[in-house]
Parts: structure tokens; sequence; C-alpha cells
């Protein structure tokens, strides 16, 4: 039996504890589209049948193994700050809560353990997902199919002979599939090489956005790259494709940066541990310039320029720096300056704890470590 | 995220009409005023006109709205039995409106899907329930056997035995 209404806290955020390739590839993501026999596909849909999907659905994720002792939450009657928090999180997409008249019957099934789950109604009945750290698509997969053969088994799925599982747009039709990686290229971008591997990829039938989804602005050198197409081929096909040019990319992407390293390291090395200085001591940021900052310090760690802080610490900080997770920090709403005031500060604790765990300041070995609150000692 | 967006052919004016088509396999919105989109032969009152290029989907739709347009396989333009939906409402939205609109669009369907994912034959997992007809029992085993293959490879023992004893079945069944 599944838990409604339980409170957001911590879940769906083990992607955070990283993967293969962590350093690089900040999680992997897979998701099928299902539908129901029988039901308009819920933008069509009526109040009541949308209802009446989601009650079916409900029932269905009760009786899942995958879920059991899971998770439910109506985004209708979920608290406006943690709807945010599941957008935030990338468990939910923003389609789910962005404003319908009246009831959307809209749900997130998740699992108690892993961030396994099912968006309910949002553009098809069920988005089953999984996400998981590090390049780690298998594992996705393996989580995914497993869910899906439970929840067919249960009810009824909208399937056609030579369209396969047939979704509300045409371009996820047949295997439903989309699976991504969401990767860190800073190398790429600062050798300009970037462009060139980004048209690679799309040659390759796979698509690239920034991190935060569909048309938005690539931040802070993160990239999300995933499959284009989802008919005429198997799921297998589609994940091993993807792994593979995911696999070229972090290639290309480390000789970038061994480059970096021996043409230009007095450039990287400032630029790492500028980065670090202001995310260390700001008492005011924006998301876009923290996100910016911790690409830097990523890149840091990554390439031991940094000993702290944690790859852990950094993903941490990319979820819970964001305004609805500070909101829920300070419990209440915080204007924009509020959040900026916030998000540093929260930055910096964040940062501090790593360094003492560490014993000592974030010294390369070659120099001394800042004091960790005091002014900088200089020189 | 919500931003004034000017035409993207004068740059000038502010966009109002929003045309989304899927050529090859990407899909595109272009972004006119109502002056350039008349130019180019669009315009918001008529949604009927083409670009100079016609993409797949509008031709598609195109189609469908046609007077006298026939294939041999008698393309629909009666809006969907069970949904309702009509030519329009895809154009407007992209989106199908129900399942059934792969049966009554299918010959339609077909080439835009093949123009979408070079492919209009599904090859992946195979959907076994009690609705599901298993006429392509050929089809199942070898899904099975791949299934079966993978479970085994990552060492998922149970899942490889649970997919052993139902090809089995089929087979027998054969």
């Amino acid at each position: 039996m599944s838990q409604a209404g339980a409170p957001v806290a911590d879940h769906g955020l083990g992607w955070i504890r990283g993967g293969e390739e962590a350093e690089i590839v900040l999680s992997s993501r897979i998701r099928v589209a299902r539908n129901l026999q029988g039901f308009p596909f819920p933008g069509r849909a009526g109040l009541e049948e949308r209802a009446d999907v989601a009650e079916r659905i409900r029932a269905a994720v009760d009786r899942a193994e995958s879920l059991e002792s899971g998770f439910v939450w109506d985004i209708d009657s979920l608290d406006p700050v943690d709807r945010e928090i599941l957008v935030e999180r990338h468990l939910i997409s923003r389609d789910l809560i962005a404003g319908r008249k009246g009831p959307s019957s809209a749900a997130l099934a998740l699992a108690r353990e892993n961030s396994t789950g099912i968006m309910v109604n949002e553009e098809d009945h069920l988005r089953l997902q999984a996400l998981v750290g590090g390049l780690e698509l298998d594992l996705a997969w393996r989580q995914v199919d497993r869910l899906d053969e439970e929840i067919g088994a249960l009810l009824p799925l909208a399937y056609h002979h030579q369209f396969g599982f047939l979704t509300a747009c045409p371009t996820n039709v047949g295997t439903g599939l989309r699976a991504s990686v969401l990767v860190h290229l800073p190398g790429l971008v600062l050798t300009k090489e970037i462009s060139k591997v980004l048209e690679g990829i799309s040659q390759v039938g796979l698509n690239y956005r920034g991190l935060y989804g569909e048309g938005s602005e690539v931040v802070g050198n993160f990239f999300q790259i995933s499959n284009q197409t989802t008919l005429g081929k198997t799921e297998e096909d589609l994940i091993e494709h993807l792994g593979r040019v995911t696999g070229k990319v972090i290639e290309y992407e480390r000789s970038a940066r061994s480059v970096l390293l021996t043409e230009a390291p007095a450039v990287l090395e400032d630029k790492v541990w500028r980065a670090y200085g202001i995310l260390r001591t700001a008492r005011s940021i924006a998301l876009e310039e923290m996100m910016n900052l911790l690409s830097g310090v990523r890149l840091g760690v990554s390439l031991k320029l940094l000993k702290t802080p944690r790859v852990e610490t950094l993903n941490e900080i990319l979820v819970r720096g964001q305004v609805a997770h500070l909101e829920r920090a300070a419990g209440g709403i915080l204007d924009e300056q509020d959040a900026d005031v916030c998000r540093a500060t929260f930055v910096r604790d964040k940062l501090a704890i790593d360094e003492r765990d560490a014993g000592r300041g974030p010294a390369d070995g070659s120099s001394d470590a800042t004091a960790v609150d005091g002014p900088p000692s200089g020189g | 995220m919500e931003r004034p967006m000017l035409c993207e052919d004068c740059g000038e004016r502010q966009a109002e009409v929003h045309l989304t088509s899927i050529e090859a396999d990407e899909m595109t919105t272009i972004h006119l005023c109502a002056g350039c989109a008349s130019r180019r032969g669009l315009s918001s009152d008529a949604p009927q006109a083409e670009a100079d290029e016609k993409p797949p989907l509008v031709d598609f739709l195109a189609q469908l709205g046609a007077p006298g347009y026939r294939t041999p396989e008698a393309v629909s333009t009666e809006p969907c039995p069970f949904c309702g939906i009509s030519a329009a409402d895809f154009r407007r939205t992209g989106r199908v409106g129900c399942s059934q609109c792969y049966v009554h669009f299918e010959p339609q369907l077909r080439g835009l899907l093949r123009r979408i994912h070079g492919s209009s034959q599904h090859a992946g997992k195979l959907y076994l329930s009690d609705a599901t007809d298993i006429s392509d029992r050929f089809g199942q085993i070898s899904s099975m056997r791949r299934r079966m293959k993978r479970a085994i490879e990552t060492e998922d023992f149970e899942t490889a035995a649970e997919l052993r004893d139902r090809i089995h079945e089929l087979e027998v069944q054969g």
C-alpha cells in the first residue's frame, strides 16, 4: 500500500550520490509513455474521465511491487511549494502543474527506495520513469522495464500491432521511450569544441538541450542528451546507442580538459579557484550565477585542483539551491533578493562542512588554504 | 520564461503566428508577426494556408482537410469517431486525442511516422495482456528470448526463469 499525501521530504534524491563517470555524467533518466485502453488521452479527456483514469492507476500502483510502500502525491491538493520542489527534482514536469482550470487529477507515484515512479495524467495517462546517478542507463532501464511489466499486467494499455505503444504525440509512439543523460562539458565549452560535438550528436539521431529541459538555455555547461526517435528500434538499441555516444562525448571532454591543463594551466586554475572563492564567500547569489560557478568548481574537483567539495555536495547544491527548496528550508515564500541571500548562505555552509570533514581547507597542496571563516589570508 | 517574442523574419514586431512543423526528424516552431506571416502565405485567420515548402505535418493536415482528396486507402476527413478530434485540433496541438485516432487516421499517420522516426513499424517490447491479440506468436517469442538473454546477462535469474516458462508455454501452444 502506498502512502498518499506524505510529506515530500527527501524523496527522489538518490541520484546525487553519483554512479559511473559521476564527475562528468550527473544522472541518467529513462521514461516510457503509456496510455490506458478505452480512454481519451489526458489532453482530450474530461474531468471525470481523468479522475477515473487516475483512480485506476492508483489501484494498480498499490499492487505494483516496484512501488511497494512508496508514495503517491495528488498534485491538485499538494502545497504549491511542494509542487515546485518536485519539478526542481525533475520528478514531475512543469507541464504537469501548469495552470489548468479546475482539478487536473494529476499525480506522482514514487518508490520508497529509489527514484522509480509514475507521472499520472500529464500528456499521456502514464509516464513510467527512473532517475539514477552517473552513467547508469542500464540500471534505469531495468527499473522502468520492471515497473512497466507490473503495470502492464494490471492495466490494459493502448497498443497497436504496427505502431506499438500509443501516445498523445506521434513523436513518442512505439517504444514511448526517452532515455537521457545529464552531462557536464566545461572542457568542450572552454576549448570551443562544443558546437562540433553537439552537431555530431544531432547527426547521429540524438537531441541535446540545456539543464532545464525543452527550449531552455544552456546554463553551467550542463547538457541533456537524449534519443530523438522512439519507433522502429528496440528499447535496448535506443539505450545502447545513447550510451555509446555518451561514452564518446566523455572521451572528447576528457581530452579537451587535458588540452586545457597543458596549454593554459594558470588560466584554468585561476578560474576554478575564483569560482570556489565566490561560492565560499558570497553573501547573495542568483541561481544562474551559482550554476555557472558550480561548473567551475566541479571541473576543479574533477581535475584534482580542489580537494573539496565532494561531487555529491555539488549535486546536492544544484538541487537544494533552487528557489522552492530554499523556501521550504526557510519556511516561507521568498522574494528574489531574499532567495539570493538564502542561497548564498546555504552554499557557504555546505562548502564549509565539506572543508571541515576533509580536515582542512580545499588546498591543492601547492598553496595554503584560505581561512574558512575569516577574511582571505592574502598572498 | 514569459518574454515578448519577436518575429523571426523582421525581428521588429511581436510574433503572433506560431507554426510548429515536423520536418525530417526535427520538430521546429517558427514565430512570425502577422505581416511577415501573410507574406509567407501564413495567417492566423486562414489556418489552411501553407508555407513555401510544405513541412510534412502541414502536408498531412492539409490532406485531412482537403475536400475530394482520397488515396486508395480512403484517407479519412471525418473527425475521430471515438474522441471527436479534428484535423484542426491536431494542427493546433500536435497531439492526437485517443488510441482510436491511430486506427482512424492510420494511412496518413503511417507516412508521418515514417518521416519523424524513419520507420512506421514498432520493433520494441510487445505488449502481452489478455486483451491483446496474440496472433504474432513468433514475434512474442523472439522478443521474450531477447529479454531473457538480457536478464541472464544482468544476473536477474528470477526474471529469466519466468521468461523461460512463458516462452515454453507459447511454444507448446503453437
